[in-house]
C-alpha cells in the first residue's frame, strides 16, 4: 500500500532507484525481500519502526537570516537532518545521506501534530525552547554555541525516539518531515490536525467534572505530577550546587598565583612552591570539564521533566473522553426519561413541562406525536453517540495503557542509567581531585 | 612518625629518659623541694596557681602518652635543627597541654599545664609541672624581649579577643591558643641562648612568678624612651639586612593573601555544603515516589550526604589547623621586623657617637671614649645574633610550611577518599550496566 502521493523529489527517486519500495511509512515490508524473493518477517512483530529501516541523525546546526512572518529581519538556527537507508549501510555500501534543513519551529509543528493525532501516546518531548535552570557560567542565550550544540543533540534524540516508537514511527507526516524539505508544512496543515485539538477549556472542565475516571489513570496522573515536581526541584538544586562548586574550585586557582609569587623570594622552597602552584591552577581548571559533563546529565533530567507533561496529557485525554461519554450517557438518559413522560403522562421528576401541563392543560395529541417522534430520533442518535464515545473511551484506555507501560519501562531504564552515569562522574571527579592534591603534596614534600 | 629508640642523654649523669618518672606520677616519690621552689605534681596534690588559688588538676596522663609526644616533637624538629644542639644533646623538653577553666569571684580564666623535663644543672629538679595562664606567657615574652634585645623572640597568639565576637572559652579557641602557646614555648626552649634565660627558668619552675607587671611596663617604657632620647637616625642599613627587611615585607604580604584565599575557600565551601544538603534531600524525596528507581535514587542521596560530611570536616580542619598557623607566622614576621629595627637603632647610635667622638678627637685629641667602643661591640653582637637567628628562623619556617602545606594536601585527599567509596558502593550492584557505560 503506497502512501498518498508525495511529490517525488530527487531524493525519493534515488531511494526508489536503489530498488527499494518507498512505502516505509506503513507496515508494508515489501522492501525486506531477501535475495531469493521470500519475505523477511523478522521486523514485523516488533512493529516495523522507521529507525530500523533508516539511519537518522541531526548532523549540524547553522545560523540563517531571513524575514519572518511580519517581515522583520531575524536570525535563527537551522538543523541538518541526514537519513540513509539502513540496508544500504548494512550491506556495506556507503551512499551519501539524504539531507534537509529544519528549524526548531518545524520540529514543534511536527510534535503538535503527533500529540493531536495520537492522544493515547506519551509523545517524546523536544529539547527546551529556552535555556532554563542555568547556573551562572552558562549563558541563557539561545544563540550560544554550547546551547545550540546541546539542542542539536536533543533534536536528534527526539527523532530517534519517535522513529523507534512502535506506533509513531509509522506516521506519514513524520516520514515526510524527514524526507521532504519543501511543502511539508502545507501537508501538515492539510491534515487539519489543528481543528482536532481539544480546547483547553473543555479539557480543564472535564478534569473537574468527570465522575468515574479509570483509577489507574488517576494514579498515573498523580505520578506525573510527582515526576514533574521532583525533576524540576532537582534541576534547580543542581544548578545552585554547580554554581557553588564552580566557586570553590576557581578560588583555588588563586593559590596558584600566590605560590608563584611567593616562590620568587624563596631559595630552597622556591621550586616546590612553584610546581605546587601549577597543580592548583590545574585543579581550578578541571571544574570546567566536570560541569560540562554534568550538563548532559541535566539534559536527561530535563527530558523526563518534559515527559511528565506528555504523560499527564494522555491522562487528561482520558478524563476528557470519559467525561464526554458520561455527558452523552447522561443526555441519553434524560431524553429517554422525557420520552417516558410524554408516552405515559406520568411525570417522574419535576419538569417545567410537567408544571405547565398541569396548569394549562396538556397539548394536543398531534403535537405530542410530533414530539415523541423527534425524541425517538434524538434517542437513536444519542445511542449512537454513546456507542461511539464508549468505543473511543475504551480504545483510548486500552492503547494508552499499553503505551504508558512502555513509557514506564523506558523511564526506569533511562533514569537508572543516568543515575549510574552520574555516580561514575562523581567517582571520576574524586579521582581527579585525589590526583591533583597528591601531586601538590609531592611538591610540598620537596620544598 | 615512628618513635625511635630512647636516646641516652649524653651530657647528664642522670637516668635515661624512659626511667625518669613522669612528673604527674611523682605523687608517690618524695622529691625534696628546694628552698625557694615548690614542686607541684601528682594527681592528688593541688598544683598552686601563681596567685595561690588552688585548682583541680587532671588525672595523670599516661607516661607513654607524654613520652610519645616528646618523642614526636623530636622527630619533627630533627631535620631542621642543623644549627642547633643535635637531638642527642637536647636536654630541655617542654609541653603545654591540659587546659582548665577556673572560676573565681573576680574573674574566669583558663590555665594550661606546663610540663618540663630537663637534665640541665640550671634547674634544681629534673622535672616540673606548673599551671600557667596566658598572662604568664605574656610576662615571659616581655621579659625575654627586654633581657635579650638582640634576639628574635617567637610570637605569642593574639592577646586580645573581642568579647562577643569570639568565645574565649570555646573548645576550639582554647585548643588553638594552647597549640600556639606550646609552639612558643618549644621554640624558646630550643633556642641556644633564650633557653638559658633565667626568666624562662622561673616560668617553668617557680611557684610564684613575682610578676610585678607594673614595673615591667615601666622598664619597657624606659627603654623605648632611651632609644628616642638618643635621637640617632640610621643612614644606611647594610645590604644583608635590607634584603632581610624586603623579604619579610613580601613574605608577610603573601601570607596575608593566602589567609584571604583560605577564608574565601571556607566561605565558598560552606555555601556549597548548604546547597548540597538540599540537593540530597530532593533525591531522597523523589525515591519515595518510585519503585524501580528507588535504590539508585537513594544511592545518590547517600553519596551526597557523605560528601557533605567530608566537606564539613575539611573546612573544620582548615580553620583549626591552617589559618592559626598562618596568622602566627605573620606575628612572627612582625617580631623579626622589630628586631631589625632595634638593630638599626643600635647601629645608628654607634655611628652617631662615633661621629661625635671623631669630631672631638680632631679638636682636642681625646682618646676614643669607652661608650663608643661599647656601642661598636653592641652592634657587632647584634648583627651576629641576628644573622644566626635569621638562619634558624628560615630553617624553621621551611619545616613549618612544609608540614603545614603537606597537611592541607592530606586533608583534601582524605576528604575525597571519604566519599567516593559511597558512590562506588551503591552503583556496584549495577556492575554489568556500569561496565557497558564505562566501555563507551
Amino acid at each position: 500500500m503506497r502512501p498518498g502521493s508525495p511529490p517525488t523529489s530527487g531524493k525519493q527517486k534515488r531511494m526508489a532507484e536503489d530498488g527499494k519500495d518507498d512505502s516505509v511509512a506503513t507496515d508494508d515490508d515489501s522492501d525486506l525481500t531477501a535475495a531469493d524473493g521470500s519475505l523477511n518477517n523478522t521486523m514485523v512483530e516488533e512493529g516495523s519502526t522507521l529507525l530500523r529501516r533508516m539511519e537518522i541523525c541531526v548532523a549540524e546546526a547553522e545560523k540563517r537570516s531571513g524575514k519572518n512572518a511580519v517581515s522583520m529581519q531575524e536570525t535563527f538556527t537551522v538543523y541538518l537532518i541526514e537519513t540513509r537507508p539502513m540496508d544500504a549501510v548494512a550491506e556495506g555500501r556507503n551512499p551519501a545521506p539524504d539531507s534537509l534543513w529544519r528549524r526548531y519551529s518545524e520540529f514543534e509543528l511536527l510534535r503538535n501534530y503527533l500529540i493531536v493525532t495520537y492522544p493515547y501516546i506519551v509523545v517524546p518531548p523536544l529539547p527546551e525552547k529556552r535555556a532554563e535552570f542555568v547556573w551562572h557560567k552558562l549563558s541563557a542565550d539561545n544563540m550560544d554555541p554550547d546551547f545550540v550544540e546541546r539542542r542539536r543533540v536533543g533534536l536528534e534524540n527526539f527523532l530517534l525516539r519517535v522513529a523507534s516508537h512502535p506506533v509513531l514511527s509509522n506516521d506519514k507526516i513524520l516520514y515526510h518531515f524527514l524526507t521532504e524539505e519543501h511543502g511539508w508544512k502545507e501537508v501538515v496543515y492539510e491534515t487539519g490536525f489543528q481543528a482536532k485539538a481539544d480546547s483547553r477549556l473543555r479539557a480543564l472542565s472535564a478534569t473537574f467534572r468527570v465522575r468515574n475516571p479509570d483509577k489507574r489513570f488517576m494514579e498515573m496522573k498523580h505520578y506525573s505530577d510527582e515526576l514533574q515536581s521532583h525533576t524540576s526541584q532537582l534541576l534547580r538544586a543542581r544548578a545552585r550546587v554547580a554554581d557553588r562548586l564552580y566557586g570553590v574550585y576557581k578560588v583555588h586557582g588563586n593559590y596558584g598565583r600566590v605560590f608563584s609569587e611567593w616562590s620568587a623570594i624563596e631559595k630552597e622552597m622556591g621550586d616546590g612552591l612553584q610546581s605546587a602552584g601549577h597543580h592548583m591552577d590545574a585543579y581550578a581548571a578541571s571544574i570546567d570539564d566536570i560541569l560540562e559533563e554534568e550538563e548532559h546529565y541535566a539534559d536527561q533530567l530535563k527530558e523526563y521533566l518534559s515527559y511528565a507533561e506528555a504523560l499527564r496529557a494522555v491522562c487528561r485525554k482520558h478524563e476528557l473522553a470519559q467525561f464526554e461519554l458520561e455527558m452523552a450517557s447522561q443526555d441519553l438518559i434524560s431524553k429517554k426519561q422525557q420520552r417516558e413522560e410524554l408516552a405515559t403522562g406520568i411525570v417522574r421528576t419535576f419538569s417545567f413541562k410537567g408544571m405547565t401541563n398541569k396548569l394549562f392543560g396538556q397539548e394536543a395529541p398531534e403535537q405530542r406525536e410530533a414530539k415523541l417522534k423527534l425524541l425517538e430520533e434524538l434517542i437513536t442518535e444519542g445511542e449512537e453517540t454513546v456507542k461511539e464515545k464508549t468505543v473511543e473511551c475504551e480504545e483510548h484506555v486500552e492503547r494508552a495503557w499499553v503505551d504508558m507501560q512502555r513509557f514506564k519501562e523506558q523511564k526506569d531504564k533511562d533514569l537508572r542509567e543516568a543515575l549510574i552515569n552520574y555516580a561514575v562522574m562523581q567517582i571520576s571527579m574524586c579521582k581527579k581531585g585525589i590526583q591533583v592534591w597528591s601531586n601538590a603534596k609531592e611538591c610540598f614534600l620537596k620544598m | 612518625m615512628s618513635a625511635g629508640a630512647p636516646r641516652g642523654l649524653a651530657s647528664s649523669g642522670q637516668k635515661p629518659i624512659t626511667e625518669i618518672l613522669h612528673p604527674l606520677s611523682a605523687a608517690e616519690e618524695t622529691l625534696s623541694p628546694g628552698p625557694d621552689v615548690t614542686v607541684s605534681g601528682g594527681g592528688e596534690k593541688d598544683s598552686g596557681l601563681t596567685n595561690g588559688t588552688p585548682v583541680e588538676t587532671s588525672s595523670p596522663a599516661s607516661a607513654s602518652l607524654l613520652f610519645n609526644r616528646l618523642q614526636l616533637d623530636d622527630d619533627l624538629d630533627g631535620d631542621a635543627r642543623d644549627l642547633y644542639a643535635s637531638t642527642e644533646t637536647r636536654d630541655l623538653f617542654v609541653t603545654v597541654d591540659d587546659p582548665k577553666k577556673h572560676v573565681s569571684t573576680m574573674e574566669t580564666y583558663i590555665t594550661y599545664r606546663v610540663s618540663t623535663k630537663t637534665t640541665r644543672i640550671e634547674f634544681d629538679l629534673p622535672e616540673y609541672c606548673m599551671r600557667r595562664r596566658y598572662q604568664d606567657f605574656d610576662w615571659l615574652r616581655i621579659k625575654l624581649e627586654d633581657s635579650q634585645p638582640t634576639h628574635l623572640i617567637p610570637p605569642l597568639p593574639e592577646k586580645f579577643v573581642m568579647k562577643g565576637v569570639v568565645d574565649r572559652f570555646s573548645e576550639e579557641f582554647v585548643e588553638t591558643r594552647m597549640k600556639a602557646l606550646d609552639k612558643f614555648l618549644k621554640r624558646v626552649a630550643d633556642h641556644p641562648v633564650l633557653s638559658f634565660n633565667p626568666h624562662l627558668n622561673a616560668f617553668l619552675s617557680a611557684k610564684d612568678l613575682n610578676k610585678r607587671q607594673g614595673l615591667a611596663l615601666l622598664t619597657k617604657v624606659g627603654e623605648s624612651v632611651k632609644h628616642v632620647a638618643g635621637g640617632y637616625k640610621l643612614r644606611t642599613r647594610p645590604p644583608e639586612f635590607c634584603a632581610m627587611g624586603e623579604y619579610l615585607d613580601t613574605f608577610a604580604q603573601k601570607l596575608g593573601t593566602i589567609d584571604r584565599i583560605a577564608q574565601r575557600i571556607l566561605k565558598e565551601q560552606s555555601e556549597y555544603v548548604t546547597e548540597l544538603r538540599e540537593y540530597g534531600t530532593v533525591y531522597s524525596s523523589w525515591a519515595g515516589s518510585e519503585e524501580e528507581l528507588r535504590r539508585p535514587l537513594e544511592g545518590v542521596a547517600g553519596c551526597v550526604t557523605t560528601c557533605c560530611g567530608a566537606l564539613e570536616d575539611l573546612s573544620e580542619n582548615m580553620s583549626q589547623d591552617f589559618l592559626p598557623v598562618l596568622r602566627e607566622y605573620v606575628l612572627y614576621i612582625e617580631s623579626m621586623k622589630n628586631v631589625l629595627r632595634k638593630r638599626d637603632q643600635s647601629q645608628a647610635e654607634y655611628e652617631g657617637r662615633l661621629e661625635a667622638a671623631i669630631l672631638r678627637k680632631q679638636e682636642d685629641r681625646t682618646p676614643m671614649p669607652v661608650e663608643v667602643e661599647k656601642c661598636q661591640d653592641k652592634v657587632e653582637c647584634f648583627n651576629a645574633d641576628l644573622k644566626a637567628d635569621w638562619e634558624r628562623w628560615q630553617s624553621n619556617k621551611r619545616q613549618d610550611f612544609k608540614q603545614l602545606l603537606t597537611g592541607i594536601a592530606d586533608k583534601n585527599i582524605n576528604h575525597y577518599e571519604k566519599w567516593f567509596p559511597t558512590c562506588l558502593a551503591w552503583s556496584t550492584p549495577y556492575k554489568l550496566l556500569l561496565k557497558i557505560i564505562l566501555k563507551n
